[in-house]
Protein backbone atom coordinates (compact mmCIF):
# COMPACT_ATOMS: atom_id res chain seq x y z
CA UNK A 1 0.00 0.00 0.00
CA UNK A 2 1.22 3.23 -1.16
CA UNK A 3 1.43 6.32 1.59
CA UNK A 4 -0.85 8.11 -0.72
CA UNK A 5 -3.47 5.33 -0.75
CA UNK A 6 -3.24 5.30 3.37
CA UNK A 7 -3.42 8.17 4.24
CA UNK A 8 -6.12 8.76 1.98
CA UNK A 9 -8.04 5.90 3.67
CA UNK A 10 -6.60 7.47 7.18
CA UNK A 11 -8.83 10.51 5.98
CA UNK A 12 -11.91 8.71 4.82
CA UNK A 13 -11.95 6.96 8.47
CA UNK A 14 -11.64 10.31 9.77
CA UNK A 15 -14.40 11.64 8.13
CA UNK A 16 -16.98 8.81 9.14
CA UNK A 17 -16.08 9.45 12.93
CA UNK A 18 -18.24 11.94 14.40
CA UNK A 19 -16.06 14.94 15.88
CA UNK A 20 -15.41 15.12 19.59
CA UNK A 21 -16.99 18.82 19.37
CA UNK A 22 -20.37 16.89 18.64
CA UNK A 23 -19.60 13.73 20.74
CA UNK A 24 -19.31 16.05 23.76
CA UNK A 25 -17.22 13.96 25.81
CA UNK A 26 -17.63 14.91 29.59
CA UNK A 27 -14.63 15.93 30.99
CA UNK A 28 -15.96 15.37 34.59
CA UNK A 29 -18.04 12.44 36.16
CA UNK A 30 -21.20 14.52 36.64
CA UNK A 31 -21.35 15.60 33.80
CA UNK A 32 -21.79 11.96 32.19
CA UNK A 33 -24.83 11.42 33.79
CA UNK A 34 -27.24 10.75 31.23
CA UNK A 35 -29.85 13.57 30.94
CA UNK A 36 -33.42 11.79 32.24
CA UNK A 37 -30.93 11.19 35.29
CA UNK A 38 -29.79 15.00 35.81
CA UNK A 39 -33.70 15.93 35.46
CA UNK A 40 -34.40 12.89 37.75
CA UNK A 41 -31.92 14.40 40.62
CA UNK A 42 -33.27 17.91 39.94
CA UNK A 43 -37.01 16.86 40.14
CA UNK A 44 -36.03 14.72 43.29
CA UNK A 45 -34.44 17.70 44.87
CA UNK A 46 -37.87 19.91 44.55
CA UNK A 47 -39.81 16.95 45.69
CA UNK A 48 -38.10 16.88 48.53
CA UNK A 49 -36.92 20.42 49.28
CA UNK A 50 -40.54 21.17 49.15
CA UNK A 51 -42.29 17.98 50.21
CA UNK A 52 -40.64 16.96 53.63
CA UNK A 53 -41.24 18.84 56.80
CA UNK A 54 -38.88 20.57 59.20
CA UNK A 55 -35.01 21.44 58.02
CA UNK A 56 -34.46 17.86 57.59
CA UNK A 57 -35.68 17.85 53.84
CA UNK A 58 -34.47 21.46 52.28
CA UNK A 59 -31.01 20.59 54.17
CA UNK A 60 -30.14 17.89 52.24
CA UNK A 61 -31.40 18.93 49.34
CA UNK A 62 -29.24 22.17 49.66
CA UNK A 63 -25.92 19.98 50.94
CA UNK A 64 -26.64 17.29 47.68
CA UNK A 65 -26.79 20.28 45.46
CA UNK A 66 -24.12 22.40 46.15
CA UNK A 67 -21.29 18.70 46.58
CA UNK A 68 -23.19 17.72 43.03
CA UNK A 69 -22.24 21.67 41.61
CA UNK A 70 -18.69 21.26 43.22
CA UNK A 71 -18.14 17.92 41.43
CA UNK A 72 -19.74 19.05 37.97
CA UNK A 73 -17.71 22.15 38.60
CA UNK A 74 -20.10 24.44 38.03
CA UNK A 75 -21.14 25.85 41.49
CA UNK A 76 -19.92 29.59 40.85
CA UNK A 77 -21.69 29.67 37.61
CA UNK A 78 -25.01 28.89 39.86
CA UNK A 79 -24.51 32.04 41.98
CA UNK A 80 -26.90 34.15 39.10
CA UNK A 81 -29.39 31.44 39.63
CA UNK A 82 -28.87 32.04 43.83
CA UNK A 83 -29.41 35.76 42.86
CA UNK A 84 -32.72 35.47 40.74
CA UNK A 85 -34.40 34.13 44.08
CA UNK A 86 -33.31 37.41 45.62
CA UNK A 87 -36.94 38.95 44.96
CA UNK A 88 -38.85 35.65 46.35
CA UNK A 89 -37.05 35.06 49.14
CA UNK A 90 -37.07 39.11 50.73
CA UNK A 91 -40.75 38.81 50.30
CA UNK A 92 -41.08 35.46 51.98
CA UNK A 93 -39.00 36.97 54.72
CA UNK A 94 -40.59 40.21 55.14
CA UNK A 95 -44.67 37.95 55.03
CA UNK A 96 -43.75 35.47 56.89
CA UNK A 97 -41.65 37.13 60.01
CA UNK A 98 -44.36 39.87 60.11
CA UNK A 99 -47.19 38.58 59.09
CA UNK A 100 -47.19 35.19 60.34
CA UNK A 101 -50.58 34.09 61.18
CA UNK A 102 -51.58 33.63 65.18
CA UNK A 103 -48.15 34.02 66.12
CA UNK A 104 -47.44 35.61 69.73
CA UNK A 105 -44.05 35.27 70.20
CA UNK A 106 -42.88 39.00 69.23
CA UNK A 107 -39.22 39.24 68.65
CA UNK A 108 -39.66 43.14 69.18
CA UNK A 109 -42.58 45.41 68.74
CA UNK A 110 -41.81 48.80 66.53
CA UNK A 111 -44.69 50.70 66.56
CA UNK A 112 -47.60 48.27 64.26
CA UNK A 113 -44.56 46.17 63.26
CA UNK A 114 -44.34 42.87 65.48
CA UNK A 115 -41.97 40.14 64.17
CA UNK A 116 -42.48 36.83 65.89
CA UNK A 117 -40.04 33.86 66.13
CA UNK A 118 -42.17 31.34 64.91
CA UNK A 119 -42.83 33.58 61.23
CA UNK A 120 -38.89 34.19 61.13
CA UNK A 121 -38.06 30.30 61.37
CA UNK A 122 -40.75 29.71 59.26
CA UNK A 123 -39.05 31.90 57.14
CA UNK A 124 -35.93 30.75 57.02
CA UNK A 125 -36.97 27.76 56.32
CA UNK A 126 -39.18 28.54 53.28
CA UNK A 127 -35.80 30.18 52.05
CA UNK A 128 -33.73 27.38 52.47
CA UNK A 129 -36.09 25.18 50.29
CA UNK A 130 -36.22 27.82 47.50
CA UNK A 131 -32.88 28.15 47.40
CA UNK A 132 -32.29 24.91 47.69
CA UNK A 133 -34.89 24.39 44.48
CA UNK A 134 -33.10 27.16 42.89
CA UNK A 135 -29.88 25.81 42.83
CA UNK A 136 -30.81 22.23 41.93
CA UNK A 137 -32.30 23.59 39.07
CA UNK A 138 -29.55 25.77 37.96
CA UNK A 139 -26.90 22.56 38.38
CA UNK A 140 -29.50 20.97 35.80
CA UNK A 141 -29.58 23.27 33.43
CA UNK A 142 -26.01 24.38 33.40
CA UNK A 143 -24.65 20.81 33.11
CA UNK A 144 -27.43 19.24 30.76
CA UNK A 145 -27.06 21.21 27.11
CA UNK A 146 -30.98 21.44 26.03
CA UNK A 147 -29.71 20.16 22.44
CA UNK A 148 -28.81 16.88 24.71
CA UNK A 149 -32.46 16.54 26.11
CA UNK A 150 -34.16 17.49 22.86
CA UNK A 151 -32.24 14.17 21.55
CA UNK A 152 -33.86 12.13 24.54
CA UNK A 153 -36.94 13.32 23.82
CA UNK A 154 -37.07 13.18 20.24
CA UNK A 155 -35.35 8.59 20.75
CA UNK A 156 -38.52 8.49 23.22
CA UNK A 157 -41.07 9.27 20.83
CA UNK A 158 -41.56 13.12 21.10
CA UNK A 159 -41.49 13.27 17.29
CA UNK A 160 -39.26 15.45 15.00
CA UNK A 161 -42.09 17.87 14.89
CA UNK A 162 -42.38 18.16 19.14
CA UNK A 163 -38.43 18.31 19.28
CA UNK A 164 -38.04 21.02 16.73
CA UNK A 165 -40.29 23.53 18.00
CA UNK A 166 -38.99 23.19 21.56
CA UNK A 167 -36.01 23.96 20.33
CA UNK A 168 -36.30 26.52 18.13
CA UNK A 169 -38.63 28.20 21.07
CA UNK A 170 -35.36 28.18 22.94
CA UNK A 171 -33.00 28.96 20.11
CA UNK A 172 -35.20 32.17 18.84
CA UNK A 173 -34.78 33.82 21.96
CA UNK A 174 -31.43 34.63 21.33
CA UNK A 175 -32.50 35.81 18.28
CA UNK A 176 -35.41 37.82 19.33
CA UNK A 177 -33.42 40.05 21.55
CA UNK A 178 -31.00 40.73 18.91
CA UNK A 179 -33.59 41.94 16.73
CA UNK A 180 -34.76 44.03 19.51
CA UNK A 181 -31.65 45.56 20.02
CA UNK A 182 -31.04 46.31 16.10
CA UNK A 183 -34.62 47.86 16.02
CA UNK A 184 -34.01 50.34 18.82
CA UNK A 185 -30.55 51.00 17.42
CA UNK A 186 -32.84 51.88 14.53
CA UNK A 187 -35.06 53.98 16.16
CA UNK A 188 -32.68 55.75 18.10
CA UNK A 189 -31.14 56.51 14.96
CA UNK A 190 -34.32 58.23 13.90
CA UNK A 191 -34.77 60.54 16.88
CA UNK A 192 -36.71 58.30 19.11
CA UNK A 193 -36.36 58.72 22.94
CA UNK A 194 -35.38 55.38 25.19
CA UNK A 195 -33.61 56.56 28.04
CA UNK A 196 -35.55 58.81 31.21
CA UNK A 197 -38.32 58.07 33.08
CA UNK A 198 -40.53 55.01 33.22
CA UNK A 199 -43.19 56.83 31.01
CA UNK A 200 -40.91 57.81 28.26
CA UNK A 201 -39.49 54.16 28.20
CA UNK A 202 -42.78 52.84 28.35
CA UNK A 203 -43.73 55.20 25.29
CA UNK A 204 -40.69 54.13 23.81
CA UNK A 205 -41.95 50.38 23.91
CA UNK A 206 -44.50 51.09 21.50
CA UNK A 207 -43.05 51.28 18.28
CA UNK A 208 -40.24 48.19 19.15
CA UNK A 209 -43.16 45.89 19.61
CA UNK A 210 -44.21 46.48 15.93
CA UNK A 211 -41.13 46.15 14.15
CA UNK A 212 -39.93 42.90 16.87
CA UNK A 213 -43.63 41.44 16.03
CA UNK A 214 -44.56 41.47 12.83
CA UNK A 215 -40.71 40.50 11.45
CA UNK A 216 -40.75 37.52 13.40
CA UNK A 217 -43.99 36.63 12.11
CA UNK A 218 -42.73 37.77 8.67
CA UNK A 219 -39.80 35.47 9.24
CA UNK A 220 -42.06 32.28 10.32
CA UNK A 221 -42.97 31.56 6.62
CA UNK A 222 -39.57 32.03 5.45
CA UNK A 223 -38.36 29.52 8.02
CA UNK A 224 -41.14 27.18 6.87
CA UNK A 225 -40.04 27.34 3.53
CA UNK A 226 -36.40 26.51 4.88
CA UNK A 227 -37.28 23.21 6.61
CA UNK A 228 -39.16 22.14 3.62
CA UNK A 229 -36.32 22.99 2.08
CA UNK A 230 -34.52 20.43 4.47
CA UNK A 231 -36.24 17.54 3.79
CA UNK A 232 -38.16 18.42 7.44
CA UNK A 233 -41.27 16.56 6.44
CA UNK A 234 -39.72 13.49 5.57
CA UNK A 235 -41.24 10.09 6.67
CA UNK A 236 -39.58 7.90 8.80
CA UNK A 237 -37.13 8.78 11.66
CA UNK A 238 -34.73 11.06 11.64
CA UNK A 239 -30.64 10.02 12.02
CA UNK A 240 -29.82 11.44 15.96
CA UNK A 241 -26.07 11.70 15.58
CA UNK A 242 -25.17 11.47 19.27
CA UNK A 243 -26.04 8.34 21.43
CA UNK A 244 -26.43 9.53 24.87
CA UNK A 245 -25.04 6.84 27.60
CA UNK A 246 -27.55 5.17 29.59
CA UNK A 247 -26.81 2.01 31.61
CA UNK A 248 -29.35 -0.11 33.86
CA UNK A 249 -27.15 1.18 37.25
CA UNK A 250 -28.70 4.53 36.06
CA UNK A 251 -32.13 3.57 35.25
CA UNK A 252 -32.25 1.75 38.62
CA UNK A 253 -30.99 4.57 40.44
CA UNK A 254 -33.56 6.91 38.88
CA UNK A 255 -36.52 5.08 39.75
CA UNK A 256 -35.27 4.11 43.43
CA UNK A 257 -34.72 8.37 43.60
CA UNK A 258 -38.17 9.00 42.22
CA UNK A 259 -39.91 5.98 44.39
CA UNK A 260 -38.14 6.89 47.25
CA UNK A 261 -38.66 10.58 47.69
CA UNK A 262 -42.83 10.22 47.13
CA UNK A 263 -42.25 7.75 49.56
CA UNK A 264 -39.85 10.27 52.17
CA UNK A 265 -42.88 12.83 51.66
CA UNK A 266 -45.43 10.70 52.32
CA UNK A 267 -43.97 9.37 55.39
CA UNK A 268 -43.15 13.22 56.50
CA UNK A 269 -46.66 14.10 55.73
CA UNK A 270 -48.02 11.69 57.77
CA UNK A 271 -45.99 12.23 60.37
CA UNK A 272 -44.53 8.76 60.96
CA UNK A 273 -40.78 10.05 61.20
CA UNK A 274 -39.67 13.01 63.66
CA UNK A 275 -37.24 14.70 61.21
CA UNK A 276 -35.58 17.77 63.06
CA UNK B 1 -37.65 11.41 -19.55
CA UNK B 2 -36.18 14.53 -20.07
CA UNK B 3 -33.35 15.30 -18.17
CA UNK B 4 -33.35 18.66 -16.90
CA UNK B 5 -35.22 21.38 -14.52
CA UNK B 6 -37.99 22.65 -17.13
CA UNK B 7 -40.05 26.19 -16.39
CA UNK B 8 -42.66 26.30 -19.27
CA UNK B 9 -44.84 29.13 -19.83
CA UNK B 10 -44.61 29.89 -15.99
CA UNK B 11 -46.84 32.58 -14.52
CA UNK B 12 -47.39 32.71 -10.71
CA UNK B 13 -49.65 35.18 -8.54
CA UNK B 14 -48.99 34.82 -4.52
CA UNK B 15 -51.85 34.16 -2.57
CA UNK B 16 -53.82 36.96 -2.14
CA UNK B 17 -52.09 38.99 -4.83
CA UNK B 18 -54.17 41.29 -7.37
CA UNK B 19 -50.68 40.71 -9.82
CA UNK B 20 -49.43 38.24 -11.29
CA UNK B 21 -45.43 37.95 -9.69
CA UNK B 22 -43.97 35.70 -12.96
CA UNK B 23 -45.41 36.47 -16.36
CA UNK B 24 -44.72 33.30 -19.06
CA UNK B 25 -41.18 32.92 -17.91
CA UNK B 26 -39.72 29.77 -19.73
CA UNK B 27 -36.20 28.22 -19.03
CA UNK B 28 -34.46 24.88 -18.91
CA UNK B 29 -31.86 23.83 -16.77
CA UNK B 30 -29.37 20.95 -17.79
CA UNK B 31 -27.68 18.68 -15.55
CA UNK B 32 -24.11 20.41 -14.44
CA UNK B 33 -25.06 23.60 -16.41
CA UNK B 34 -25.34 27.20 -15.05
CA UNK B 35 -27.63 29.46 -15.54
CA UNK B 36 -27.37 33.11 -14.04
CA UNK B 37 -30.45 35.29 -13.44
CA UNK B 38 -30.51 38.69 -13.18
CA UNK B 39 -32.93 41.53 -12.99
CA UNK B 40 -33.78 45.38 -10.68
CA UNK B 41 -35.42 44.51 -7.62
CA UNK B 42 -39.16 43.10 -7.34
CA UNK B 43 -38.33 42.06 -11.13
CA UNK B 44 -39.41 38.27 -9.79
CA UNK B 45 -36.45 36.93 -9.17
CA UNK B 46 -36.72 35.26 -5.70
CA UNK B 47 -40.39 34.03 -6.85
CA UNK B 48 -38.31 32.01 -9.25
CA UNK B 49 -36.31 30.35 -7.41
CA UNK B 50 -39.23 29.46 -5.50
CA UNK B 51 -41.58 27.80 -8.00
CA UNK B 52 -38.17 26.04 -9.61
CA UNK B 53 -37.97 24.68 -6.16
CA UNK B 54 -40.81 23.40 -6.27
CA UNK B 55 -42.09 25.26 -3.14
CA UNK B 56 -44.76 27.69 -4.94
CA UNK B 57 -47.36 26.76 -4.89
CA UNK B 58 -47.04 23.76 -2.72
CA UNK B 59 -45.61 24.89 0.36
CA UNK B 60 -46.80 28.96 0.15
CA UNK B 61 -50.14 28.71 -1.93
CA UNK B 62 -50.59 30.98 -4.75
CA UNK B 63 -51.40 29.95 -8.59
CA UNK B 64 -49.59 28.56 -11.26
CA UNK B 65 -50.36 28.60 -14.76
CA UNK B 66 -47.95 26.60 -17.10
CA UNK B 67 -45.14 23.86 -15.87
CA UNK B 68 -42.33 23.54 -13.93
CA UNK B 69 -40.88 20.12 -14.12
CA UNK B 70 -38.02 17.98 -12.88
CA UNK B 71 -36.52 15.28 -14.62
CA UNK B 72 -39.98 14.98 -16.56
CA UNK B 73 -42.02 15.19 -13.43
CA UNK B 74 -44.15 18.18 -12.82
CA UNK B 75 -42.95 19.29 -9.63
CA UNK B 76 -46.60 19.46 -7.70
CA UNK B 77 -46.35 16.01 -8.44
CA UNK B 78 -43.10 15.47 -5.75
CA UNK B 79 -44.32 16.37 -2.19
CA UNK B 80 -41.64 18.51 -0.68
CA UNK B 81 -39.33 16.03 1.34
CA UNK B 82 -38.41 14.37 -2.19
CA UNK B 83 -38.16 17.93 -3.58
CA UNK B 84 -35.49 18.37 -1.18
CA UNK B 85 -32.97 16.00 -2.42
CA UNK B 86 -33.52 16.64 -5.98
CA UNK B 87 -33.64 20.67 -6.19
CA UNK B 88 -31.88 22.27 -3.01
CA UNK B 89 -32.76 25.76 -2.09
CA UNK B 90 -30.65 28.73 -1.00
CA UNK B 91 -32.10 31.67 0.78
CA UNK B 92 -31.57 35.19 0.58
CA UNK B 93 -31.40 35.59 4.37
CA UNK B 94 -29.45 33.25 5.49
CA UNK B 95 -30.40 33.50 9.00
CA UNK B 96 -34.02 31.95 8.44
CA UNK B 97 -32.04 29.08 6.64
CA UNK B 98 -30.65 27.98 10.17
CA UNK B 99 -32.44 25.50 12.22
CA UNK B 100 -31.92 27.23 15.45
CA UNK B 101 -31.66 23.96 16.91
CA UNK B 102 -27.69 22.84 16.34
CA UNK B 103 -25.43 24.01 18.84
CA UNK B 104 -22.47 23.55 16.20
CA UNK B 105 -21.62 24.65 12.53
CA UNK B 106 -21.31 20.61 12.19
CA UNK B 107 -24.64 19.79 13.59
CA UNK B 108 -26.27 22.62 11.11
CA UNK B 109 -25.17 21.26 7.97
CA UNK B 110 -25.88 17.75 9.15
CA UNK B 111 -29.52 18.80 10.05
CA UNK B 112 -30.92 18.20 6.12
CA UNK B 113 -29.21 14.53 5.93
CA UNK B 114 -30.20 13.54 9.30
CA UNK B 115 -34.09 14.74 8.40
CA UNK B 116 -33.87 12.06 5.49
CA UNK B 117 -32.61 9.46 7.72
CA UNK B 118 -29.40 8.73 6.00
CA UNK B 119 -26.68 6.28 8.19
CA UNK B 120 -24.81 8.43 10.11
CA UNK B 121 -21.25 7.51 8.71
CA UNK B 122 -23.08 9.05 5.25
CA UNK B 123 -24.11 11.89 6.97
CA UNK B 124 -21.11 12.92 8.78
CA UNK B 125 -18.82 12.18 5.41
CA UNK B 126 -21.27 14.44 3.47
CA UNK B 127 -21.40 17.59 6.51
CA UNK B 128 -17.13 16.97 6.19
CA UNK B 129 -17.22 17.06 2.03
CA UNK B 130 -20.32 20.30 2.25
CA UNK B 131 -18.16 22.13 4.56
CA UNK B 132 -14.69 21.27 3.25
CA UNK B 133 -16.87 22.51 -0.46
CA UNK B 134 -17.53 26.11 0.82
CA UNK B 135 -14.11 26.50 3.32
CA UNK B 136 -15.51 26.50 6.21
CA UNK B 137 -14.42 23.02 7.50
CA UNK B 138 -12.76 25.29 10.46
CA UNK B 139 -15.73 26.70 11.75
CA UNK B 140 -17.20 23.46 12.19
CA UNK B 141 -17.89 23.45 16.13
CA UNK B 142 -18.91 27.09 16.41
CA UNK B 143 -22.30 28.00 17.53
CA UNK B 144 -24.46 28.90 14.32
CA UNK B 145 -26.25 31.55 16.58
CA UNK B 146 -22.52 33.39 16.59
CA UNK B 147 -21.29 33.75 13.02
CA UNK B 148 -21.17 36.25 11.08
CA UNK B 149 -23.13 37.15 7.65
CA UNK B 150 -20.76 35.82 5.63
CA UNK B 151 -20.17 32.81 7.06
CA UNK B 152 -23.63 32.27 8.02
CA UNK B 153 -24.22 32.19 4.46
CA UNK B 154 -21.60 29.73 3.80
CA UNK B 155 -22.76 27.37 6.58
CA UNK B 156 -26.72 28.14 4.42
CA UNK B 157 -25.22 27.11 1.71
CA UNK B 158 -22.65 24.09 2.88
CA UNK B 159 -26.30 23.07 4.42
CA UNK B 160 -27.95 23.15 0.58
CA UNK B 161 -25.10 21.25 -0.46
CA UNK B 162 -24.98 18.45 2.03
CA UNK B 163 -28.29 17.17 0.15
CA UNK B 164 -26.56 16.37 -2.48
CA UNK B 165 -29.09 17.98 -4.96
CA UNK B 166 -29.23 17.36 -8.12
CA UNK B 167 -30.14 21.09 -8.70
CA UNK B 168 -29.09 23.65 -7.04
CA UNK B 169 -31.44 27.28 -6.85
CA UNK B 170 -29.28 30.03 -5.25
CA UNK B 171 -30.84 33.26 -3.73
CA UNK B 172 -27.79 35.79 -4.15
CA UNK B 173 -25.56 33.43 -2.33
CA UNK B 174 -22.90 36.12 -2.19
CA UNK B 175 -25.08 39.18 -0.99
CA UNK B 176 -22.97 39.24 2.18
CA UNK B 177 -19.67 38.06 1.20
CA UNK B 178 -16.79 40.17 0.74
CA UNK B 179 -14.79 39.75 -2.84
CA UNK B 180 -12.72 36.56 -1.15
CA UNK B 181 -15.95 35.13 -0.17
CA UNK B 182 -17.23 35.87 -3.08
CA UNK B 183 -14.55 34.23 -5.08
CA UNK B 184 -14.44 31.06 -3.18
CA UNK B 185 -18.60 30.92 -3.76
CA UNK B 186 -18.06 31.15 -7.31
CA UNK B 187 -15.26 29.01 -7.98
CA UNK B 188 -17.29 26.19 -6.00
CA UNK B 189 -20.27 26.62 -7.41
CA UNK B 190 -18.67 26.10 -10.75
CA UNK B 191 -16.67 23.14 -9.64
CA UNK B 192 -19.94 21.59 -8.19
CA UNK B 193 -21.73 22.04 -11.59
CA UNK B 194 -18.57 20.41 -13.77
CA UNK B 195 -17.51 17.72 -11.40
CA UNK B 196 -21.25 16.51 -9.43
CA UNK B 197 -22.91 17.19 -12.68
CA UNK B 198 -25.68 19.60 -10.60
CA UNK B 199 -27.22 22.12 -12.38
CA UNK B 200 -27.27 25.74 -11.06
CA UNK B 201 -29.81 28.39 -10.90
CA UNK B 202 -28.11 31.34 -9.58
CA UNK B 203 -29.84 34.56 -8.89
CA UNK B 204 -27.54 37.18 -8.66
CA UNK B 205 -26.56 41.65 -8.54
CA UNK B 206 -23.07 40.73 -8.84
CA UNK B 207 -22.72 40.42 -12.58
CA UNK B 208 -18.77 39.52 -12.38
CA UNK B 209 -20.02 36.05 -10.53
CA UNK B 210 -22.40 35.54 -13.56
CA UNK B 211 -19.34 36.39 -16.23
CA UNK B 212 -17.34 33.82 -14.50
CA UNK B 213 -19.57 30.86 -13.87
CA UNK B 214 -22.94 31.06 -15.87
CA UNK B 215 -22.93 29.36 -19.03
CA UNK B 216 -26.84 31.27 -19.75
CA UNK B 217 -28.34 34.32 -18.27
CA UNK B 218 -31.38 35.27 -18.07
CA UNK B 219 -32.58 38.83 -17.12
CA UNK B 220 -36.14 39.80 -15.68
CA UNK B 221 -38.33 42.73 -15.44
CA UNK B 222 -41.93 42.89 -14.17
CA UNK B 223 -41.79 39.07 -14.07
CA UNK B 224 -40.90 38.55 -17.55
CA UNK B 225 -38.14 37.31 -18.92
CA UNK B 226 -36.48 40.77 -21.00
CA UNK B 227 -33.05 38.94 -22.05
CA UNK B 228 -31.86 35.37 -22.68
CA UNK B 229 -28.97 33.46 -23.96
CA UNK B 230 -25.20 32.66 -23.74
CA UNK B 231 -24.00 34.59 -20.44
CA UNK B 232 -21.13 36.85 -22.60
CA UNK B 233 -23.82 38.09 -24.41
CA UNK B 234 -25.82 38.73 -22.39
CA UNK B 235 -23.86 40.25 -19.91
CA UNK B 236 -22.85 42.92 -23.07
CA UNK B 237 -26.00 44.23 -24.11
CA UNK B 238 -26.33 47.53 -24.41
CA UNK B 239 -29.67 47.07 -22.95
CA UNK B 240 -28.47 45.57 -19.60
CA UNK B 241 -28.36 49.05 -17.80
CA UNK B 242 -31.68 50.02 -18.88
CA UNK B 243 -33.22 46.70 -17.27
CA UNK B 244 -31.37 47.61 -13.98
CA UNK B 245 -28.71 45.46 -14.14
CA UNK B 246 -25.13 46.88 -13.87
CA UNK B 247 -22.78 45.51 -16.53
CA UNK B 248 -19.47 43.34 -15.58
CA UNK B 249 -16.25 44.82 -14.86
CA UNK B 250 -14.93 43.69 -17.86
CA UNK B 251 -17.89 45.16 -20.31
CA UNK B 252 -17.68 48.17 -18.65
CA UNK B 253 -13.99 48.64 -18.97
CA UNK B 254 -14.63 47.78 -22.95
CA UNK B 255 -16.85 50.38 -23.13
CA UNK B 256 -14.74 52.91 -21.63
CA UNK B 257 -12.03 52.18 -23.79
CA UNK B 258 -13.83 52.07 -26.89
CA UNK B 259 -15.93 55.24 -26.17
CA UNK B 260 -11.88 56.81 -24.76
CA UNK B 261 -11.37 55.75 -28.57
CA UNK B 262 -8.84 53.46 -28.04
CA UNK B 263 -8.33 49.85 -29.40
CA UNK B 264 -10.02 47.12 -26.91
CA UNK B 265 -7.70 43.86 -27.89
CA UNK B 266 -8.42 40.15 -26.93
CA UNK B 267 -5.01 40.00 -25.26
CA UNK B 268 -6.12 42.93 -22.17
CA UNK B 269 -9.37 41.21 -22.29
CA UNK B 270 -7.93 37.85 -21.38
CA UNK B 271 -5.50 39.45 -19.05
CA UNK B 272 -8.53 41.15 -17.25
CA UNK B 273 -9.82 37.66 -17.06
Amino acid sequence: MTNTTAMAEASQAESSVLPDFVRRIPVRPYLALHPVTKATLAMVGAIVAFGVRGWTGPAVVFVAVVVSGAVAGVLRRTLPFALATIPLVASILVVNTFLYPNAKDAIVTVGPLTPTWTGATAALQATLRVVAFGLSAAVFALTTPIDDLLVELERRGLGRRGAFVVGSALGSVPRTVERAREVTDAQRARGMDTEGGLPRRFRGLVPLVGPVVFGALAEVEERTMALEARGFTAPGRRTLLRKLPDSRPQRLARWALLVGSICLVAVSLAGAVKLP
Amino acid sequence: MTAGLVVEGASYRYAGAAERSLRNVSLELAPGRVIGVAGANESGKSTLCLLAAGLAPAVIGGRLEGSVRIDGVETTAIPPHGLAQQCGLLFQNAATQLSNTAATVFEEVAFGPCNLGLPVPEVIERVWWALRAVGVEEIAPRDPARLSGGQGQLVALASVLALRPRYLILDEPTSELDPAGTRLVAETLARIARETGAGILLVEHKMDVLARIADEVVVLAEGSVTLSGPAAAVLADPRLAELGVEPPAGVRLERAVREAGLEWSTALAEAIE
